[in-house]
């Protein structure tokens, strides 16, 4: 994973509420096997004009235009600022891997689904959570500028940005600890969580033993 | 004094971290073939062998073809997934329903028919609507594939522990009323993020007077409230589900189990940090006019009107739904006309969720003007039972087609699907943009609902259908 700790970027507005991950990224992309290459389908029944199938050269496909991240001044976007509920839906983590393929690293929102929320943060992808009134006051800077950026620093827990009026936009956020720790190293929890090995071997050897009807073989009992 | 959820959860603790993360146990692992693949890959790339072996059950769901299936897949992106799980549950010994044992079907069908699920368990599968097994007393929740991967290399998950929020249900449904209106009552009553940062328990008389399949339906779409996990304390009727199934304990040690699952229940003076309350006589069968879950009414209702919707974001949200929806404000939602039907999924494919959609058939034929009417079994043996009392011969002499078990058209990854602007009374658990198919148009509701709907062509209270 990817290390997070300060992210400078360029910031592109999706104002929809509810944003679900079938739109994110939807189902007929899930059939691939790869952890990559997702990005050209986020978003696909949104930003491509015609009907994506696995295996087409998204280059060449029509794009509806109106569709904001097709617009040249979001290109280069790595900070999506969105409205409440986003992600909500399926616990695809395609829906993080195509958002983090497409290049977001920062997203931005009153609220998110939980599943979502939490496959985020496996996948070196910040979910910053701000007010609704802050994320509207965002929406209309990102608006009323274009270039509008954003600094998130993960370590002071702070978004920073300029307003075209020149006042400064400071807020900070809340984030676990340990979820903290792990994006600003870049850490595999799998690596983190078997250095307790023998805290888990303790609990399971007393938890079959007191409850023998849970270690039950499959392969015998389902021959 | 605790909840279900808090004895679940502390049941499950191995470690706890300072800022509140805990280390919680998984019994069980439920894996399908969309999720996966990565996840043994990366346990491959890391040379991390599997934890457990027996914690987990393998089956394919998603991408399977609910026709004649010894022709193979025919699309080639499908078929080199489902080999992939093949390959896997091979390669790491898992136990495996392929295509071809008459076990297979959705994984939250096929779970508790094994007795896979059972009560007190933790229960993860790559798939949100995992919650379904709450229904047993469960901790259940779906996980994405970075986390079907920690399960798999140290049985494990790391996580902080949800918010207490009981729905309590009252009352006596009425008659046609079912367990999905209910849930979708509630959805209707909370929102589709009503639930985020909740464990759901659902209660009270009209709860317990569900059987297993109406219990799975409401836990099935706790998601669609927001929350990960939707819950059933244990009692009889559990206990009777339960009994006999294939990993079920027998003898003393089910003995033990029972004295063990008994305490599987709230105590009286749980303390929930929110609770809602419905009384089952209000509540009508329910369809859905939008592309949210929550965007739902009583059939006798209207579309709603965005024009009385006093908040901006909400207005501007159910006009782009019913743009997309192809409705106009105020339709009678008994005038709108669909063109398929979709009976199956794992929040309606079970035995009784087909009785009640074979007993509105029974002596109809599907409406002229509908296409294609799917009924898709939630797995194998439900699909023999249904023949076996008569059930497929129902549909079939009606016009509806009787399928093949599998996820089929409640996402369409396999063949089955909404063609651009077709409308759809369907008993799956979604209605977003383009779930059904690109450009469909997708309205949830019951088993009984869908049926009236095929046999009428349009939206009509099943209860009218019935007294006719």
């Amino acid at each position: 994973m990817n290390p997070l700790t300060v992210h400078d970027g360029l910031v592109a507005p999706v104002d929809r509420a509810n944003v679900d991950t079938d739109a994110i990224i939807p189902k007929q992309f899930l059939k691939s096997i790869k952890r990559s290459g997702f990005g050209p389908n986020l978003f696909d029944a949104w930003r491509y004009a015609n009907e994506g199938e696995p295996g087409m050269d998204c280059g060449k496909r029509p794009l509806r235009e109106d569709f904001v991240l097709n617009q040249p001044r979001y290109k280069g976007a790595s900070i999506l600022l969105a409205r409440r509920n986003f992600g909500c839906g399926s616990s695809r983590e395609h829906a993080p891997w195509a958002l983090e393929d497409f290049g977001f690293r920062v997203l931005i929102a009153p609220s998110y689904a939980d599943i979502f929320f939490n496959n985020c943060f496996k996948n070196g992808l910040l979910p910053v959570v701000l007010t609704e009134a802050d994320v509207d006051a965002l929406f209309q800077m990102t608006a009323s500028s274009p270039g509008f950026r954003l600094t998130v620093d993960l370590p002071a827990q702070m978004v920073r940005g300029r307003a075209p009026d020149g006042t400064v936009f400071e807020r900070t956020f809340e984030v676990d600890a340990f979820r903290k720790h792990c994006l600003i190293n870049g850490l595999d929890d799998i690596g983190l969580t078997l250095q307790k090995a023998d805290k888990i071997k303790a609990y399971e050897a007393r938890r079959l033993a007191e409850k023998p009807w849970l270690g039950t073989d499959l392969h015998k009992a389902l021959a | 004094m605790p909840t279900l959820y808090d004895k679940l959860w502390e049941e499950h603790v191995v470690d706890r971290q300072e800022d509140g993360t805990c280390l919680i146990y998984i019994d069980r692992h439920l894996v399908h073939e969309v999720t996966s693949p990565q996840a043994f890959e990366g346990l491959e790339l890391a040379g991390r062998p599997l934890w457990r072996n027996s914690a987990n059950l393998a089956v394919v769901d998603h991408n399977v073809p609910t026709t004649d299936r010894s022709k193979g897949i025919a699309d080639p992106v499908s078929r080199l997934q489902v080999e992939t799980l093949d390959a896997n549950a091979k390669t790491w010994g898992l136990k495996y329903f392929n295509i071809t044992d008459k076990r297979q079907g959705i994984v939250h069908v096929i779970g508790p028919e094994q007795g896979a699920t059972l009560p007190g368990m933790t229960v993860v599968c790559g798939d949100s609507h995992t919650s379904t097994h709450g229904a047993f007393a469960c901790l259940a929740f779906g996980i994405g594939t970075s986390e079907v991967e920690h399960v798999l290399a140290t049985q494990c998950l790391l996580m902080k522990k949800a918010k207490n929020l009981l729905v309590r249900v009252d009352g006596t449904l009425g008659a046609g009323v079912t367990a999905k209106d209910i849930v979708l009552a509630v959805i209707g009553a909370i929102g589709t993020a009503g639930g985020t940062g909740y464990a759901i328990e659902f209660a009270g008389s009209a709860i317990r007077g569900l059987s297993m399949e109406g219990r799975m339906t409401v836990c099935n779409m706790a998601i669609e409230a927001g929350a990960r996990a939707g819950m059933v304390a244990f009692d009889a009727t559990t206990e009777s589900y339960v009994r006999g199934k294939p990993l079920a304990p027998t003898g003393t040690a089910w003995e033990q189990a029972f004295a063990y699952w008994k305490t599987l229940h709230s105590d009286p003076d749980a303390v929930f940090d929110r609770v809602v309350e419905i009384r089952a006589e209000t509540i009508a069968p329910q369809v859905t006019w939008g592309t949210s879950p929550e965007m739902v009414v009583p059939v006798g209702a209207r579309v709603p009107d965005p024009s009385a919707e006093p908040d901006a974001a909400r207005r501007e949200g159910m006009t782009r739904a019913l743009d997309y929806m192809g409705l106009k404000a105020n339709t009678p939602m008994s005038e709108i006309y669909i063109d398929k039907v979709f009976i199956g999924s794992c929040t309606n494919s079970r035995i009784e969720d087909l009785r009640a959609a074979a007993a509105v058939v029974k002596g109809r034929k599907k409406a002229e003007s509908v296409k294609l009417a799917l009924v898709v079994p939630g797995s194998g043996l439900v699909k023999a039972q249904a023949e076996a009392e008569g059930l497929d011969k129902v549909f079939r002499e009606a016009g509806f087609e009787w399928r093949e078990p599998g996820c089929s058209m409640c996402l369409a990854m396999n063949a089955d699907r909404l063609e651009p602007g077709e409308r759809c009374a369907s008993t799956s658990n979604r209605n977003f943009e383009g779930r059904q198919g690109a450009g469909g148009r997708t309205h949830l509701v019951s088993p009984a609902m869908a049926a009236a709907a095929g046999v009428t062509g349009h939206f009509i209270d099943v209860r009218q259908l019935s007294s006719s």
